[in-house]
């Protein structure tokens, strides 16, 4: 009698184990899920930042284009290079 | 009572019934139960794996997820091939219905005309994949999923831009669609600028659209950037000077190459005629090779400071002996060698400055045979410059001129050899850098490169002092002057050689130089083909590019001056 209550005991304690576990797993499984959506939205982030950073870069490499800059010195400006008389060295 | 009575009797009746109705109700039942069981069992766990697959099949889906090809960037970090993501448009011609006015309207989007894209559709019923566009803006492509279409879904990709475009061309060179490295650096490190595009899993419905990313089986690994040696701003004024001077000279081609001297890196490369590397619809092939990599040419007179350098190497020369150049032309071996003028006797750096065929040939002459070729070889003449440049040409240096006194004589003023723009500016780099030959970087380097020894120091001072007198008013090379800053070079002004042998009339105007001359910082090369308005000498065609780009560079790069013009110096 006293070794059927055990065992009866065990098979509940191994059943609530079981239990445990399989919500354990059910839960890991929508963690899992949960981070990575979470994740796929920061990758999203990070490509559309990615693209942000190659868009800026290359309009600032338009803006900076030196055919533009030099352009713009000479005919806007009205900029142009000092003849070489016309510059002084200054050693110090 | 009565009540009971009556379910009594109802009772009974139904169990008057019972044997037959009640048993096939159950075994109807029974069956029902068991042919579930069976299928269940069949199912879930005698062909679960077969139906878990088809499942799989219907929904998962694997993806690539694409990778972010390296930059491309100079010197500095300024931006010269950069990869933003885009999107392609793709559809499953037998998933895809559209009405007639969104056909129109996603038409209108993409700029395709709608019956043309039915046609197209019809054309591919039996495929399940084609692309509609590829590369549109992710606008662009967000409007075109609003529009709803059945069949139609996007792809990730990049698409490759080249900020400095033509100015820059022939170095970076392009990728193709499909980001594979077609040209120049981007060839030539193509593994190295590659990603390595991930897997993830994603659940579709049965349009193609991805619903739900399930997991990620590798993530995509970026390609790595690739950092050039080359100085955008130098490049854009290179490539500016020698457009200019191949429109003023209607010329059918140039090249120039700016090599740094302690480094051996590539500063600036152009080449004209160049192309638009961000619309290749009109590129021609001719347009797209790197000349000053992949073409040789004769070198010509710029070939005198080198045969110079061996005379002086072999002991047998100072740089003060004379030379009798009188009465203007020898003969060696039945054939005539010329010069434009009676020079008269000329000291060795005489020759130099007046560019003497005649000075050159008896100093080549009085040498062994071996000395002489031995130089050009250890300057790098017929083998390639290490720069690992995709085409590059090793150009061509005869052992024949060693049995050939004629051979070895035209040897002596560069004709009978072939060199490539970069090979020569790699050579005069070698008596820039006190007679160490360094191999040519396209890549900026972390440390410089030694070199190997070629000539020594006081040969390669001698030499320089000896170009110093070119870049003079009494010089050919008068032109080249920069200044404020002492220049040391060599004029070059070669018969084009063609089928029918060497053209009288056609040319190539060569000037190759270096600044400050005692203690060069930069070496260029400057070789315009075939100028055809009057003017074709190297003096007068090449050596103002070579003036005008180095100006520019020495104050681009805080370079002291080394003279001070007209005692304009201060303080």
């Amino acid at each position: 009698m006293n070794e059927r209550q055990g065992m009866l005991l065990l098979a509940t304690f191994l059943f609530a184990l079981v239990m445990v576990t399989a919500i354990g797993l059910v839960y890991s499984k929508h963690k899992t899920r949960v981070l990575f959506v979470e994740l796929e939205l920061l990758n999203k982030e990070v490509v559309s930042l990615d693209t942000e950073w190659g868009r800026l870069q290359l309009e600032q490499s338009a803006w900076s284009d030196h055919g533009r800059i030099e352009r713009i010195a000479r005919e806007r400006l009205d900029m142009r290079m000092p003849e070489a008389e016309q510059v002084a060295f200054i050693r110090p | 009572m009565k009540s009971k009575t009556r379910t009594g009797s109802q009772i009974k009746s139904s169990k008057a019934l019972m044997p037959w109705r009640r048993l096939s109700v159950l075994a109807a039942f029974v069956c029902l139960v068991v042919v579930l069981a069976g299928r269940a069992l069949d199912m879930q766990v005698l062909h679960s794996t077969f139906f878990e697959q088809q499942g799989d099949a219907r929904q998962l889906r694997h993806v690539t997820i694409p990778a972010n090809r390296g930059d491309i960037v100079d010197r500095n970090g300024e931006p010269l091939a950069i990869s933003t993501p885009v999107n392609s448009i793709w559809l499953n011609p037998q998933a895809f219905s559209a009405d007639a006015d969104s056909l129109k309207k996603l038409g209108r989007l993409l700029s395709i005309d709608p019956s043309r894209l039915q046609k197209k559709i019809s054309t591919y019923k039996d495929r399940e994949f084609m692309y509609l566009k590829r590369h549109v803006s992710p606008e662009t492509a967000a409007k075109v999923l609003e529009l709803n279409i059945t069949g139609i879904a996007l792809q990730d990709e990049f698409r490759r831009y080249y900020p400095a475009g033509e100015v820059a061309a022939h170095i970076v060179g392009f990728a193709d669609i499909d980001d594979n490295g077609q040209e120049g650096v981007e060839l030539a490190f193509d593994a190295w600028l590659k990603g390595e595009p991930g897997r993830k899993q994603v659940i579709r419905d049965r349009f193609g659209r991805a619903v739900d990313d399930v997991k990620r089986i590798s993530s995509s690994e970026p390609g790595k950037p690739v950092r050039l040696s080359v100085d955008k701003r130098l490049q854009y004024l290179t490539y500016r000077t020698l457009k200019a001077a191949v429109l003023k000279h209607n010329a059918v081609a140039g090249s120039a190459v700016v090599l740094d001297v302690d480094s051996g890196e590539v500063l600036a490369i152009a080449n004209q005629p160049s192309f638009n590397v961000n619309d290749r619809s009109q590129m021609r092939p001719d347009t797209t090779r790197n000349r000053a990599v992949t073409d040789v040419f004769e070198p010509g007179s710029t070939m005198k400071p080198l045969t110079v350098a061996a005379a002086l190497e072999s002991g047998h020369w100072r740089d003060f002996y004379k030379v009798e150049t009188g009465p203007g032309y020898m003969q060696v071996m039945g054939n005539t060698i010329r010069d434009t003028h009676n020079y008269g006797d000329l000291d060795v750096g005489g020759v130099i400055m007046k560019s003497s065929n005649v000075g050159i040939s008896k100093i080549a002459l009085s040498l062994d045979a071996e000395q002489q070729w031995e130089m050009y070889q250890r300057l790098g003449f017929g083998s390639d410059t290490g720069s690992g440049f995709p085409g590059e040409a090793t150009g061509r240096l005869s052992a024949s001129a060693l049995n050939n006194d004629f051979e070895r004589a035209t040897l002596a003023f560069g004709y009978g050899v072939s060199v490539t723009p970069l090979q020569l500016a790699r050579a005069y780099a070698a008596i820039a850098a006190d007679g160490y030959l360094k191999p040519v970087s396209f890549l900026n380097q972390e440390q410089t490169p030694k070199g190997e020894r070629v000539m020594s120091a006081e040969t390669a001072a001698a030499v320089r002092k000896m170009m110093k007198r070119v870049v003079s008013t009494k010089g050919t090379g008068g032109q080249a002057q920069v200044p404020n800053y002492s220049v040391a070079g060599k004029t070059g002004t070669v018969h084009k050689f063609t089928a029918g042998g060497y053209a009288e009339n056609r040319y190539l105007s060569i000037f190759t130089g270096m600044v400050p001359a005692d203690d060069p910082r930069l070496v260029m090369v400057v070789m315009i083909d075939e100028p055809r308005n009057g003017e074709h000498f190297g003096g007068e065609v090449a050596a103002p590019v070579f003036s005008k780009v180095m100006a520019g560079a020495m104050r681009l790069l805080d370079v002291p001056p080394t003279m001070s013009s007209r005692g304009a110096c201060a303080g």
